[in-house]
């Protein structure tokens, strides 16, 4: 074995501490070698071991009656009947899109793409969640709108040669992420129920198969990289974002999917985050196996890589997978029907252990569990959270008439046609709706012949004001817009972006929206079955808003989506949930707030999971009965804005409401308070009266008519628009802030 | 009638215009690999979508030196229907089956969209069971479909009437609007939208119903 010297800073550069570099020798009973280290370390990355939030992670609820496999695996597995099972996580890749945009998000489809047909699943789709700097602002702009187009670019180039729609998402813009964007992706599968893999090796003697890409140099340490704050020095670090190749993901895609079929293999894992090390050592861990291989054998595209590189590359569309000794050539003959390398590079054996060989040679020798599962785990300090301002400045008198144009403009509440379109949300014909067609995408099982609807959402200033609230607030949401389409939520997958977790404060942040996550996911019965912690996302010491999201699945049977827009005039718009209440301190941390006022103060809206959870029984029921034209949730911006979206469609149907309330107008039109639904219908007696039913009110706040939006509150008008103005200034949004700022 | 749906490595609307042909026109479909050297027992042979071989060089340069594409070649040139859809039609430019070049659109963006597609002819078996001047609603899904053609083809394509769609809005920048085009003996078609993605209501049009119609019809007639 190579003796070379391991020196304290030598431990530190690979992020290590030095308790846990003593955990390292303890484990091994002697020194390790360099490439020894470098296993270590990525494994024991915060990416790759959730050392800080693994404590806290335990609190979330993972069991349901429909949960086939929980966390753990490479994805949540949930049965969705008549034989058939979903497969479904979400993941981040924000320290990669950051250093190299376009590659970065890129590979992140690719590696959650993989993370879901690894479990024998066939992705049907993706949708994504993203969080960028201000494209207008005169200082960052320039690299913001580079990172907006670079990461847009990346997912449609990743998603649409894979063949798989981009049916939805959000996006949204703050300062907190000028110099740390966030890009969260989420993919979901289809398999039948006896046909799903676990990344499990077993069975001594078996051979251990690689099969895909090269292994090259890139992305070493790319998962330590995701463990550390951003620095100046972190720019030098692109040759750490790894390429993809989409079209060897198609590939490999196939070739697995059929090398499956043959009955041939045992267990298959992705090379993701740590490459080959975190495979051959986790299947061995899951399967209480070891598992020998020798270097050589792995197809390498350099010359001379050492153990180490070979080791710790993370080059995209890779896996390894064991097959039965035996009935390796019928593995091999389908991986060169598709063009793709099979070789095979060791083999399971029966003492745990990872024992790497190069030329022959044990350059590396580790025991499997210890490696994969007996990482350091923290219980960091956590103190409360920075709360920031809790008073609210001096509200000037509103101008709704202005003020809903200028919302309807700004970039959080805009149309993202220009991200979307750019996405291919329908190839393989399933998509019953798709991006803001309806709340939620839904995504039809051709064989089932039901529906699979999801939505994703996080809103990270109301997390800012209250961790706990606001991740209760994202899984409701999340359950709202499953129920406005009319689908039962079943069960949910969680990404937390935070930032440095050794700072208190920041712990405290995680800490509190696990909580509160766990408790609403326990409370709207859906567990989270996977998911993905991206802590560090600070750059020179500033810090992101805690941004835990949500995607929440739910089930319905297939059918034509009741949409967003109102189809016809003479309808009665009903405000289901009510208009609800506002004060000073809850009005701090709405999107009007923010693109009006600039500012941010207060406490998010308060929810009451229960009257929630009526309210989407409620829509549920009224959906079933045929009786709502068109369905919204309120939410980002409050009820004007989801008025005048409900009067962006084909029909150029609009509405006349009248509020029935005390409120101050802009906390009546703008306050984001939860559990409201609009619902458009020619029935509204028999609306209100499944309301009743349900203890939720329900009062017709007006009519739809043609062309216009007409707000009053108690018979005066507080604004009138024609319709087509409002949607020219929503649809070109986006656009207008992306180009504004180009001519700066 | 059976379809055959070609499969080239990074096809991936095979699945649909295979479902769009078995299920929803209720004709037979079958796969047909791209190292195959003959197309079997087929009436019809679609070029799906995608990114055959990755495209990674100019989009169906690669495919048109697979095995298939003589095979394909050959059963067009005996008159067999050919259509080719998206990739499938800068496959068929590329083959030299169809004139002119599929190259990056005006915008330089991918754009996944619903469009109005005119009918131009009715005088193809893609278009026999449409109406002249009728417009169809149908997506498009591409970053490299403005279709350009020197001034003697695109008057010629006029000229003898194989111009079969225009687009009413046209979103790429194809010369003179044009969406799909017929060769000199009117039995291959490539077009840009994917008429395969509009063979039910629940995706949101039907409307690319009529160019499989049209397909059936003329077989039957045949």
């Amino acid at each position: 074995m190579n003796a070379a010297a391991i020196t304290p800073e030598i431990v530190a550069q690979h992020q290590l501490t030095p308790d846990e570099y003593g955990k390292i020798v303890e484990i091994l009973g002697r020194e390790p070698n360099y490439t020894e280290l470098g296993i270590f370390s990525v494994m024991w990355s915060e990416h790759c071991s959730y050392k800080s939030s693994r404590l806290h992670l335990k609190k979330l609820p993972t069991r349901g009656k429909l949960v086939v496999q929980g966390p753990g695996e490479n994805a949540g597995i949930i049965d969705i009947g008549g034989g058939y099972v979903i497969a479904f996580k979400i993941e981040s890749h924000n320290h990669p899109s950051f250093i190299e945009p376009f590659q970065g998000a890129a590979t992140g489809v690719g590696g959650i793409l993989r993370d879901i047909f690894t479990m024998g699943a066939r992705p049907i789709a993706v949708m994504d969640s993203l969080r960028f700097g201000r494209p207008d602002d005169p200082a960052t702009g320039p690299r913001n709108r580079r990172i907006v187009s670079g990461v847009v670019a990346g997912i449609a180039h990743y998603g649409n040669c894979f063949g798989v729609p981009t049916v939805g998402g959000e996006c949204i813009f703050e300062p907190c992420y000028d110099g740390n964007p966030l890009v969260n992706v989420f993919a979901l599968g289809v398999c039948r129920k006896e046909d799903v893999f676990y990344a499990k090796a077993a069975g001594v003697g078996n051979p251990v198969i690689y099969v895909g890409a090269r292994t090259g140099r890139d992305g070493i340490h790319g998962a330590s990289m995701a463990s550390a704050e951003f620095t100046e020095e972190s720019k030098q670090k692109r040759p750490n974002v790894q390429v993809g190749d989409p079209f060897m993901e198609k590939l490999l895609l196939e070739a697995c999917l059929e090398a499956m079929r043959t009955g041939a293999i045992v267990g298959i894992q992705d090379m993701g985050a740590a490459g080959l090390t975190c495979s051959t050592c986790e299947m061995g861990s899951r399967g209480g196996v070891g598992i020998e291989i020798e270097l050589d054998r792995v197809p390498q595209r350099a010359a001379g890589m050492t153990p180490y590189e070979i080791m710790l590359s993370e080059s995209q569309e890779r896996m390894l997978l064991v097959a039965d000794k035996g009935r390796e050539e019928e593995v091999f003959r389908v991986f060169r029907k598709w063009g793709l390398e099979a070789v095979e590079i060791g083999v399971v054996t029966g003492d745990g252990m990872l024992r790497v060989r190069h030329h022959g040679e044990v350059v590396a020798e580790i025991p499997n569990r210890e490696l994969a599962d007996e990482a350091p785990l923290y219980d960091r300090p956590h103190t409360v959270p920075a709360r920031p301002v809790g008073q609210a400045p001096d509200l000037p008198v509103a101008d709704i008439q202005e003020s809903l144009p200028a919302l309807l403009a700004s970039s959080d509440l805009c149309s993202k046609r220009w991200i979307w379109e750019q996405y291919d949300y329908q190839v393989r014909t399933n998509t019953v709706a798709g991006p803001e067609r309806a709340d939620a995408a839904i995504v039809r099982v051709k064989e089932t012949g039901t529906s699979v609807a999801m939505a994703l959402d996080g809103n990270s200033r109301y997390c800012y004001l209250d961790p706990r609230e606001g991740a209760k607030l994202a899984v409701a949401e999340c359950c709202r817009n499953l129920a406005t389409v009319g689908a039962q939520p079943v069960a949910a997958t969680n990404c937390l972006n935070f930032g440095n977790p050794e700072k208190p404060e920041i712990m405290a942040q995680l800490v509190e929206a696990i909580e509160g996550m766990g408790e609403a996911c326990r409370f709207f019965d859906t567990p989270i079955t996977g998911g993905n912690v991206s802590l560090y996302n600070e750059t020179l010491g500033e810090g992101i808003y805690p941004t835990p999201v949500l995607g929440i699945v739910g089930l319905l049977k297939t059918a034509a989506p009741v949409t967003i827009p109102f189809k016809n005039a003479g309808r009665a718009v009903v405000l289901l949930g009510g208009l609800g209440g506002c004060n000073e301190t809850d009005f701090g941390g709405t999107q009007y707030a923010k693109a009006i006022l600039g500012r941010l103060w207060g406490i998010p809206p308060a929810l009451d999971m229960e009257q929630e959870k009526h309210v989407h029984d409620a829509i549920r029921q009224i959906l079933a009965e045929g009786l709502a034209e068109s369905a919204h949730d309120l939410s980002d911006g409050g009820l004007a804005v989801a008025l005048a979206e409900c009067s962006f469609g084909p029909a150029g149907i609009g509405a006349q409401i009248d509020l029935d309330s005390d409120l101050r107008p802009d906390f009546l039109c703008f306050h984001e308070g939860p559990s409201r639904i609009l619902v458009s219908t020619s029935q509204p007696g028999r609306v209100a009266e499944i309301a009743a039913g349900h203890g939720v009110e329900a009062p017709a706040i007006g009519v739809t008519i043609g062309k216009e939006i007409e707000i009053r509150q108690r018979t005066m008008t507080l604004g009138s628009w024609e319709i087509s103005t409002l949607k020219a200034l929503y649809d070109q949004g986006l656009e207008k802030q992306l180009d504004a700022g180009k001519k700066r | 009638m059976r379809f055959g749906v070609i499969v080239f490595p990074g096809s991936n609307c095979d699945h649909d215009a295979f479902y769009a042909a078995g299920h929803n026109l209720g004709q037979e479909a079958q796969f047909i690999w791209h190292d195959s050297a003959s197309l079997g027992d087929v009436d019809a042979v679609v070029l799906p979508g995608g990114f055959s071989y990755g495209d990674y060089l100019r989009c169906g340069a690669i495919a048109k030196f697979s095995p298939v594409m003589a095979a394909v070649k050959k059963f067009a040139e005996g008159g067999g229907l050919v259509l080719g859809v998206c990739n499938g039609f800068q496959i068929l430019v590329e083959t030299g089956l169809l004139p002119g070049a599929l190259i990056r659109n005006r915008g330089l963006k991918f754009i996944c969209r619903e469009v109005g597609l005119r009918v131009e002819t009715t005088n193809s078996p893609f278009t026999a069971a449409a109406q002249t001047g009728q417009v169809l609603r149908m997506p498009i899904a591409h970053g490299e479909g403005c279709y350009i053609a020197d001034e003697r083809t695109l008057a010629e394509l006029e000229a003898e009437d194989r111009v079969a769609f225009r687009y009413v809005d046209n979103p790429n920048g194809s010369l003179r609007d044009i969406a799909g085009i017929l060769n000199a003996g009117r039995n291959v078609m490539g077009m840009m939208p994917h008429p395969e993605r509009a063979t039910e209501p629940l995706m949101g049009s039907s409307d690319g119903l009529a160019v499989f119609r049209s397909m059936l019809q003329s077989m039957v007639r045949a």
